[in-house]
């Protein structure tokens, strides 16, 4: 067991599931016609069916239902074929009907699991509970007048899938490390884009603790925790509350709370007694959803390739390390530019280019992979002037640099600035024999029998080639001189 | 009498040229002017400049040839279709000033074949009722009055009250309705006219304001069993923006009327011989039989053993609906709001004040049988119950074509009556309710009148999406029948 | 089964329904009737019967994902009985 709680009455596990609030990415909402682009003016992507107008009816879009599905193919998980839609009924002033469509009884994904790696390089496997559609609430804002809130209706209706977890976790880094995971491969599959700034990626975390071999104790449930930091933190707040009031002889009450990170605690929201009764009942405005196998197999062949297996794809195929190869495949354009970098190239060496100079270059840039101011064509380019010799290592880095900087093509970098590497070995003997005589009591101190001044020797060779010569040839010269 | 026509003979005078569209629409205008404080069948009534407009440019299209298969027929909306720019209301306060920014899917086709809307027609609150007793703006009253009783005032029957009443007096050649539990077959009976709920998913929801989702359906109410074939032509087709619309053709339904019935089978179901059944209405159904079987069909006794649960299982289902259905009328994006400090308080005034006290008691039931702990014992044990019913229906249309019984149990009753005990009101809609819960189409055509001169009506149920065999046993009916009565109160009297 | 008056309460508060004290107990004597006859439903066996779910007369339809609808601000705030600029508005909530 690697996270214990040290009470004072022993040694305390804790008890995680995450349920998480996933926007779908789609051009219109899960019901209506309506866009679901973000940040547009307060209520314009809003129809009437979004607004809930008297005899208005939901009618359900495709590609909500594909991209649940590729998301439940992406987690393994086993695909329903016929799924319902029920009403969850509460009254808030951002759900416009008065309830929210969502799945209930029989949702559309059921159980599936996720593979994730902890620090120490430990992997686990969470369960996935199910995978199901439901409709987003809109907006409101309480800072816009003393008295009022305002509502914006543009998110309400846009596509959620909510995928719950088994309560499989034990430490809050598996739980970074599970929604880290799921996001990638939400990102991966192109169903989510896994934003939880802008609220597109939101987690509920129910907690738990207990000592180690108990069942389950009461968990309290925190809702719409937007960061992975805070999901951490909530968790460890929450935890260490559940454990007080244990040990002093309390019971913890099942109930919602939130978490106010600037004071890292949880607080209550709504107890028990107040709970909502959501009289969830079949949306009798929708017949069973109802899906043909063949369709989801064609979902199925057509999905992309998943970290997991991109990871071990590049360890094989580059030579490359298990660790390098999951920095690599964290993010998919990443991995996309390393593979445009590395085919038929020397793995290895892309690798350490890539997570190296590029992504210090990036940070520097204050770019991303996408708007890399370096193409994985003209790295691929410049790698390919380190082998055949045009240029060494040391050269690579300062064209490196000029590409970041102007965006040239390495060759022509190598051209103008003259960066061609020496491999005339008149012109190497000539620079050595001017070092030589530059240096002349260090050359005694060498042969002296002071080894470590051929460091030395080599360095000034190669100042005085401004760095073009050729390290093999100055090595293998130098060595001859200085014996000699 | 211009206000006396079916439609089918409106639209032949109107092609003849024997009178203008123009002439057919005032002379409504002025029977609604002259009837309708008497009736209250309108909650709007358009202005006369809207309503000849739509007749001029109903002229124009018979002048050129083009006329549409309602053209200039003037005929009355339940105010429960979203019609746009026009207010619609339910009958509801919370909805007292509520004008759509769009029009509903069947009214938008009414007006695509050329029909001329006179107005907007009165109901029970949210369509929930069987008197329209319970409309925000006052009853409607019957155009008819028993021979032994003239002075008092019956009900219409509702919920579609104020279209059984205007369609029978002569304020509309003929309206549209809708039926959740019997809302156009029992108010069409008790005002002596045709009115038909066609199979579930035959018209299109979209802008119709919602009861209860899973068995609200649209219809039309004439005077005439073709009348009312031709208008659900009008009405009916597949709409994508309604989950629930069947995506199938639409026949010429009002040629079904006249077709020959011999060698059908009608089945009797013999649970619907409820004890207590009144003599006048058990009577009527023995003619009924006999009518059919001299046209030619073989009478048979069928059993729909779970028929008396049906009521039961519809007062569970259908209020369920309703509190999740009238949960958007919140005060927040339409509809009357009453200030309040707190979220929760405005929505507590809000709903209160605006919705009367049938509405409010049937979201609270339907609100009670959804929550935790009564799910099970109530709304699934409902939905099960329904599923035998269906069951039932679909056992029995195995050996027989359509089903005849009685519409409702009994003539119009006086208002007032009934409104103390909500039980004995429900039982009004014993007849009616199992057809919609299994969603089959049912018409009510009126074929005589009681002692005190009251109109019954029997109804046909046939199987889904038959709605033309339904129509052909229905026409035989009318024809055996000749109902040539008039009410009390109609246009035409005095004139 | 019968309800009480907590019980009527419980539920006009869930439905959002304001009922004063005095209507509270006609309230709960009008649904307490309208129960008492539909406990009958009790001696049906129901017994390995499915719920009947709407009609089901088909599967569920699916529409293309295309933009098709909103951009009617002006039109939906025209119906709302308060409003803010391009806001509904409703009592300061507080999370």
């Amino acid at each position: 067991m690697s996270y214990v709680i040290e009470g004072q009455t022993g040694q305390w596990e804790i008890v995680v599931g995450l349920e998480v609030h996933a926007q779908v990415i789609s051009h219109s909402k899960l019901f209506s016609g309506a866009s679901t682009t973000f940040g547009g003016d307060p209520n314009t992507q809003v129809s009437l069916v979004d607004a809930a107008f008297p005899g208005m009816l939901p009618v359900i879009n495709h590609e909500c239902v594909a991209q649940a599905i590729r998301t439940g193919l992406g987690l393994n998980a086993q695909i329903n074929l016929t799924s319902r839609f029920d009403r969850k009924n509460y009254f808030y002033a951002d759900l416009p009907q008065g309830y929210q469509i969502s799945q209930f009884e029989h949702p559309i994904v059921g159980t599936g699991t996720i593979a994730i790696e902890l620090a120490n390089g430990e992997t686990r496997s969470i369960g996935i509970t199910r995978l199901h559609l439901e409709q987003d609430a809109g907006k409101l804002l309480h800072d816009q007048d003393p008295t009022k809130s305002f509502v914006d209706l543009n998110r309400a209706g846009v596509a959620l899938m909510e995928i719950v977890s088994e309560p499989d976790i034990r430490a809050p880094e598996e739980a970074g490390a599970y929604l880290r995971k799921l996001r990638q491969i939400l990102r991966y599959l192109g169903t989510c884009d896994g934003n939880m700034e802008e609220g597109s990626m939101r987690a509920d975390v129910n907690v738990s603790v207990r000592k180690t071999g108990e069942p389950f104790r009461t968990r309290c449930e925190i809702k719409n925790v937007n960061s992975i930091r805070f999901v951490m933190q909530a968790i460890e707040a929450e935890a260490a509350r559940q454990v007080e009031i244990w040990e002093n002889g309390g019971t913890v009450d099942q109930e919602t709370r939130l978490f106010d990170h600037t004071k890292g605690e949880t607080r209550t929201m709504r107890s028990k007694e107040d709970a909502h009764d959501y009289r969830y009942f079949p949306d009798p405005d929708l017949l069973p959803l109802v899906l043909e196998q063949d369709w989801v197999d064609s979902l199925k062949a057509a999905l992309p390739e998943l970290p997991d297996a991109k990871r071990a794809r590049f360890q094989q195929e580059y030579g490359i390390t298990f660790y390098d190869a999951g920095v690599l495949v964290a993010e998919q354009a990443v991995a996309d530019y390393y593979e445009a970098v590395a085919r038929g190239r020397d793995g290895k060496l892309a690798v350490s280019w890539v997570t190296g100079d590029l992504f210090a270059a990036l940070n520097r840039t204050s770019n991303t992979i996408e708007t890399s101011p370096v193409s994985a064509a003209s790295l691929g380019k410049m790698l390919d002037l380190i082998a055949d010799g045009t240029i060494n290592g040391k050269i690579a880095k300062e064209v490196f640099e000029d590409m970041v900087e102007t965006g040239e093509d390495p060759e022509a970098i190598v051209e103008r600035k003259g960066l061609r590497q020496v491999t005339d070995t008149g012109a190497i003997d000539a620079a050595i024999t001017a070092v030589l005589d530059k240096n002349a009591d260090k050359l005694a101190e060498y042969r002296s029998g002071k080894d470590k001044l051929f460091g030395f020797f080599v360095g000034q060779v190669m100042k005085e080639t401004k760095g073009k010569a050729n390290p093999a040839l100055v090595n293998e010269a130098l060595l001859a001189r200085l014996n000699g | 009498m211009l206000t006396g026509l079916t439609l089918t003979e409106a639209r032949a005078g109107l092609a003849a040229r024997s009178f203008s569209a123009r002439e057919l629409a005032k002379a409504h205008l002025d029977a609604i002017a002259r009837l309708n404080p008497a009736l209250n069948a309108y909650i709007t009534v358009l202005p006369e400049e809207t309503v000849l407009a739509q007749a001029d440019a109903a002229d124009a299209r018979y002048a050129a040839g083009t006329a549409g298969l309602m053209d200039g027929l003037p005929i009355g909306i339940k105010d429960l279709f979203c019609t746009k720019d026009i207010r619609t209301t339910a009958a509801s306060p919370i909805l007292a000033d509520f004008v759509p920014p769009y029009e509903s899917t069947v009214t938008a086709r009414l007006l695509k074949e050329g029909a001329v809307f006179l107005g907007k027609t009165n109901l029970d609150e949210f369509a929930m009722g069987s008197a329209n007793t319970s409309s925000a703006f006052g009853a409607t009253t019957s155009p008819w009055r028993r021979t032994d009783a003239p002075d008092v005032a019956l009900v219409p029957g509702g919920s579609s009250g104020g279209s059984s009443a205007a369609v029978a007096a002569g304020l509309a050649l003929a309206a549209t309705g809708t039926d959740t539990g019997g809302s156009i077959r029992q108010p069409a009976a008790y005002c002596g006219i045709v009115g038909l709920k066609p199979t579930y998913g035959r018209c299109s929801r979209w802008g119709v304001i919602a009861y209860a989702s899973s068995l609200d359906q649209a219809g039309p109410m004439t005077r005439s069993v073709t009348d009312a074939g031709l208008m659900l032509e009008a009405m009916a087709g597949f709409d994508e923006r309604d989950s629930t619309s069947a995506s199938r053709p639409v026949p010429a339904f009002h040629k079904a009327v006249g077709k020959s019935v011999k060698g059908l089978r009608v089945g009797i179901p013999t649970e619907y011989r409820a004890p207590g059944l009144p003599e006048d209405v058990l009577a009527m159904w023995e003619q009924g039989i006999a009518w059919l079987r001299e046209a030619g069909c073989e009478v048979v006794d069928v059993s729909l053993p779970h028929t008396r649960y049906g009521l039961t299982s519809y007062y569970i289902i259908a209020p369920a609906e309703c509190s999740s259905n009238l949960a958007r009328y919140d005060g927040i994006r339409f509809g009357k709001r009453v200030d309040a400090p707190s979220l929760d308080a405005v929505y507590e005034a809000s709903r209160a004040a605006g919705f009367g006290p049938e509405v409010r008691s049937r979201i609270l039931m339907g609100t009670y049988v959804l929550s935790a702990g009564y799910y099970d014992a109530y709304y699934l044990k409902a939905q099960k119950v329904r599923t035998l019913i269906r069951r039932d229906f679909e056992q029995a249309f195995e050996t027989v074509d359509v089903l005849l019984t009685p519409t409702a149990p009994s003539a119009a009753f006086a208002q007032g009556e009934n409104q103390n005990d909500p039980v004995q009101m429900y039982l009004n809609d014993i007849f009616t309710v199992p057809a919609s819960l299994a969603g089959i189409p049912g018409l009510s055509v009126p074929v005589g009148l009681n002692g005190a001169g009251l109109p019954l009506g029997l109804q046909v149920l046939g199987r889904h999406f038959d709605e033309e065999t339904v129509l052909s046993v229905g026409g035989a009916l009318e024809a055996a029948a000749g109902f040539a009565h008039r009410p009390t109160l109609h246009a035409g009297a005095g004139a | 089964m019968s309800l009480d008056l907590a019980t009527t309460r419980r539920i006009a508060k869930l439905a959002r329904i304001g009922l004063e004290d005095a209507e509270l107990e006609a309230t709960t004597q009008k649904l307490n009737s309208i129960l008492g006859w539909i406990d009958q439903l009790a001696e049906v066996n129901v017994d390995g019967v499915p719920p009947m779910v709407g009609t089901e007369t088909e599967a569920l339809r699916q529409r293309e994902d295309v933009v098709n609808d909103g951009n009617c601000r002006d039109a939906l705030l025209a119906c709302a009985p308060e409003t803010a600029g391009p806001f509904y508005t409703v009592p300061k909530v507080v999370e």
